[in-house]
């Protein structure tokens, strides 16, 4: 077990630099560096001094040293735009983007399992079918088309609900979140739920496979032969069957849908991380976004490895036999 | 009372799929008494699995049961509902599947699935459950039952989880166990140890049990009775030595015939020429007259069951007389 | 005895039966239908819309914001879907962006085919180090969400339509490596591959002329699925501004300019393009859909 995890630490580690790399040459090497560091509204005397002060003018291999070293130390460079360390700027706004992606994975559980349920026990009645169908539209709608429409309808033709922006927060554990709050909440739930979509959709398909895998078999059968209920049958046997790979799944969607909540925020102006890195690609903020991706992978690598781990334990053919 | 467990009267289990109407038990009929072990012997897909599965009404749609009653201790089970079968199955009656890696529910403990079935019929608390969960165990044989009972099911060998299977059948102490080939995916050995097992705990407790196999010798050293199936029919029934030394019906005979311990070595294997028959084309009258080789043109009709010899029913124009000498 | 005439039955080619099972789904002879009109319209578009609005010598900024089927200042044109911020007709802007669309989908989808068919295929059948390089590079690619990989390309390189293609290729090659790999290892073990080798053909003629065509239905149906996915990136990463320029917009395009307006209830200059780009995508997944359970060997009847 722990060779495993300690193989699976080197490999994220690995993938880390891997990254920390490509970043580099996509921000030292593709494009001309003295244009992508310096804000263009440096005049020559100032553009000396930064040059001198970045070490563009060292060997590329020195350069990525320092990145590197600095990567470390938490400093990936000052913002053009706002002037502060580009690593608290994204620090400061992930809390809203992760409230943003936690949600919309809730989501997609409260809605998706269920709903696949219905559709993998009932195929072929109207409604089974009809969310079949439904699913499809989740993968093939425009998120941000969606999202707009939300907004036509709920915001602007049926003022129910507010059009963009997050809501009144207030501090848990030193940080603000909004869904604390009855303001909050009316804010969030727009945006929650368009960022939700894709994993609905996603969640619906696999549990009712899932049910439709698992029904014929003989456990299924054996159960009933025992005279139990088919509730039980249903929701204790052949649901815990599903959730190991739902849950795996879902786990491995998270990093994606923190990803995708770039469009989300954009679109109902949430002021998360998504939202300042298409400011920061638009204005060319090169540093804050050399710092989101440096984020993200990060993140992503950490999702990763969990939802690993977390296999490991759910699963007792697996646990049991790494211990063997 | 009457001694007569099971009495199964002409069941009829069809399947409606595109292709046409399958059917796969098409005129079944045989008892079960008391305490007796009866063989449904047949090779496969002759409908000797579904025959079960109808018993207990697990029959999966397109499938149901059209036709004939089963007499369960004179209660007619397909006319009952589906609580009230529910409530009669794992407990006055139980199934034994084949292949109890697949029938053991892999991410649920032993003791989850033992203990379900004994709360799902008797209303008694968690650790009374526990203990007779336990019990069980101990009863098929399994040493330590404590800690089997926290395993999972692939922590087991095959003979031991069938064992659990058996443990799990035998809970509610049924008057009636189904037993679909249980010894089929195991070693020879351990076939011969759960065998003796069964006997034994069927003897003990009065169960009545129907051995489902297409492995004669196995039947033959375990039932009392024997019932072969062919094509959705029971062709021959009676006492499980009588019908073995006698065949009255020329599959039974065939099929006796191509057991392999029972050919002299270099002599070419005995087979019985031809194809079952597809369940969805079924010849009209005897199903078995296209391979039998004393068929002739009133083979063409359904053969009535007969009793040619006491204690031995058969469906056939033309019985193997010649052998009751 | 009387004498039964038997009907000649006419030899089905492989491609005769794939087209004969494709149409049993009416779904997917909808979505073929539909996508078929879309592109005739991309194909035809300079010759059946009432303007171009690429040409900015013919918007007319006062004709802006119009609500559909207003008539132009000059009553020369019917605004039948009303026009954007620019004066552009937004019929006219939906057609050409449908060509962009389109364009861009099924050009990246076909270069990353190609890209990522060879790479799986050599990989399979070469081995050794290369596959393993090969897979973990796919592998790598794969866990990450398309969109953030677009994002960090376009953040780089710049905008631009044929940035975007590349960004979409680098995006999606890895799919196809993955499934060309899985089919060659497949067929790698086959009796006619086998043969060829004896006949010391080329390598290459071995991969291309023999393991290609053969490893093809699950690649097909990669491919469709990956058109509807890089039309669906493309709109989005348009959308976010980081993909075509403003002078020539893609649907994606469109839909932004219409951001700031709906609030004020001029929904059509969002609304119009995004039904176009639904009924675009929906139309290709229907056909994806159908190609996948008439070419995947294990759903075969």
């Amino acid at each position: 077990m722990t060779t495993w995890l300690l193989r699976r630490l080197m490999q994220a580690v690995l993938v880390v630099l891997a990254m920390t790399v490509i970043v580099f040459i996509g921000v030292n090497v593709i494009g001309d560096p003295v244009e992508i560091l310096i804000s263009p509204e440096a005049d020559q005397a100032e553009r000396a001094r930064a040059v001198a002060a970045l070490g563009l003018d060292k060997p590329l291999w020195l350069q990525y040293a320092y990145f590197l070293w600095g990567a470390l130390h938490g400093d990936l460079g000052r913002s053009f735009v706002f002037n502060e360390p580009a690593l608290r700027l994204i620090a400061e706004r992930m809390p809203a983007t992760m409230e943003l992606a936690v949600t919309a994975v809730l989501l997609s559980i409260v809605l998706g399992i269920p709903l696949g349920l219905y559709a993998g026990l009932r195929p072929n009645s109207l409604f089974g079918r009809s969310i079949m169908a439904g699913s499809i539209l989740g993968f093939s709608l425009p998120s941000f088309w969606v999202g707009l429409m939300l907004i036509m309808v709920f915001a602007v033709q049926l003022g129910w609900l507010p059009s963009t922006g997050r809501g009144a927060t207030r501090a848990l554990f030193g940080v603000q979140w909004s869904f604390l709050t009855r303001d909050g909440l009316q804010h969030l739930a727009m945006p929650a739920l368009n960022l939700a979509l894709g994993n609905i959709a996603l969640v619906l398909r696999l549990t009712r496979a899932g049910v439709r895998e698992n029904l014929p078999m003989d456990y299924v059968k054996f159960a009933h032969a025992k005279g139990l209920t088919p509730v039980r049958v249903v929701f204790v046997h052949v649901m815990k069957n599903i959730l190991i790979p739902i849950v795996t799944v879902i786990g491995l969607e998270f990093g994606s849908t923190i990803a995708f909540a770039v469009v989300t925020e954009s679109v109902f102006a949430w002021p998360g991380m998504g939202k300042l890195i298409i400011d920061s690609i638009n204005v060319l903020d090169r540093p804050v976004i050399v710092a989101y991706l440096m984020m993200i992978v990060l993140l992503f690598i950490s999702i990763n490895l969990l939802v690993d781990l977390l296999y490991t334990v759910l699963d007792p053919r697996v646990r049991l036999e790494s211990r063997e | 009372m009457s001694d007569i467990t099971l009495d199964v009267r002409d069941l009829q289990t069809h399947f409606l799929t595109r292709a046409g109407v399958v059917r796969a038990v098409d005129g079944v009929s045989f008892t079960v008494s008391r305490g007796r072990v009866l063989g449904l012997v047949g090779e496969s897909g002759c409908g000797k699995t579904v025959t079960g599965f109808s018993i207990l009404g697990l029959v999966d749609p397109p499938g149901r049961i059209t036709g004939g009653s089963i007499l369960f201790r004179g209660r007619d089970l397909t006319k009952l509902s589906e609580p009230q079968l529910r409530d009669l199955r794992g407990n006055r009656i139980a199934m034994i599947f084949q292949d109890p890696m697949m029938t053991l529910n892999p991410v649920l403990r032993i003791d989850t699935q033992m203990i379900e079935t004994v709360v799902a019929h008797a209303k008694v608390p968690h650790a009374e459950a526990r203990r007779r969960a336990r019990d069980a165990l101990g009863m098929v044989g399994i040493p330590s039952p404590d800690e089997r009972l926290s395993a999972y099911p692939h922590q087991f060998s095959g003979g031991m989880r069938q064992r659990v299977a058996i443990a799990i059948a035998l809970l509610h102490h049924p008057d009636l166990i189904i037993a679909d080939e249980p010894t089929t995916a195991l070693d020879v050995t351990i076939q011969a140890q759960i065998l003796a097992e069964v006997q034994k705990l069927a003897r003990e407790h009065g169960t009545a049990l129907i051995w489902i196999s297409h492995d004669l010798s196995v039947v033959a050293g375990l039932a009392d009775e024997i019932a072969v199936m062919y094509a959705g029919r029971i062709v021959e029934t009676g006492a499980v030595a009588s019908v073995l030394d006698r065949p009255l019906h020329p599959y039974t005979h065939g099929l006796i015939g191509s057991v392999p311990s029972r050919n002299r070595r270099g002599v070419r294997l005995k087979q019985i020429p031809g194809m079952t028959p597809s369940l969805l084309n079924l010849p009209a009258g005897c199903a078995f007259r296209t391979r039998c080789p004393r068929a002739d043109a009133v083979c063409e009709q359904d053969p009535p069951i007969s009793e040619p010899v006491r204690g031995q029913k058969l469906r056939c124009f033309h019985p193997q007389l010649e052998l009751v000498a | 005895m009387s004498t039964t005439v038997l009907p000649t039955v006419r030899e089905e080619t492989p491609f005769r039966r794939f087209a004969r099972e494709f149409a049993e789904s009416k779904l997917a002879l909808f979505g073929l239908g539909i996508v078929t009109i879309v592109a005739l319209l991309a194909i035809l578009a300079p010759w059946i819309t009432p303007q171009n609005p690429y040409d900015l010598a013919q918007l007319d900024i006062m004709d802006g914001r119009l609500p559909p089927g207003s008539k132009s200042a000059d009553g020369s044109i019917t605004y039948w879907l009303g026009t954007d911020d620019q004066g552009r007709d937004m019929l006219s802007g939906i057609i050409y962006g449908l060509r962009i669309s389109l364009g861009v989908g099924i050009g990246s989808a076909l270069v990353a085919g190609v890209l990522g068919t060879a790479l799986g295929l050599i990989a399979a059948y070469i081995g050794g180090k290369l596959e393993t390089a090969i897979m973990r590079l796919v592998d790598l690619q794969l866990s990450f969400p398309a969109i953030l990989v677009a994002l960090m390309i376009l953040a780089f390189i710049g905008k631009g339509v044929l940035n975007v293609v590349l960004a979409l290729v680098i995006v999606e090659w890895a799919r196809y490596a993955r499934t060309a790999r899985a089919a060659a290892l497949v067929e790698r073990g086959r009796e006619y591959i086998e043969a060829a080798e004896c006949l010391a053909l080329p390598r290459w003629r071995l991969l291309f002329r023999h393991l290609l065509p053969n490893c093809m239905p699950p690649l097909i149906v990669i491919g469709a699925i990956q058109v509807a996915r890089a039309i669906l990136l493309e709109a989005t990463l348009s959308f976010l501004g980081l993909g075509v320029p403003i002078t020539q917009p893609s649907l994606g395009l469109l839909i932004a300019n219409g951001y700031q307006y709906m609030l004020s209830g001029k929904y059509w200059i969002s609304f119009y393009p995004g039904v176009a780009l639904v009924i675009t995508i929906v139309g290709v997944n229907l056909m994806g859909d159908q190609l996948r359970d008439v070419l995947n060997p294990r759903l075969r009847r």
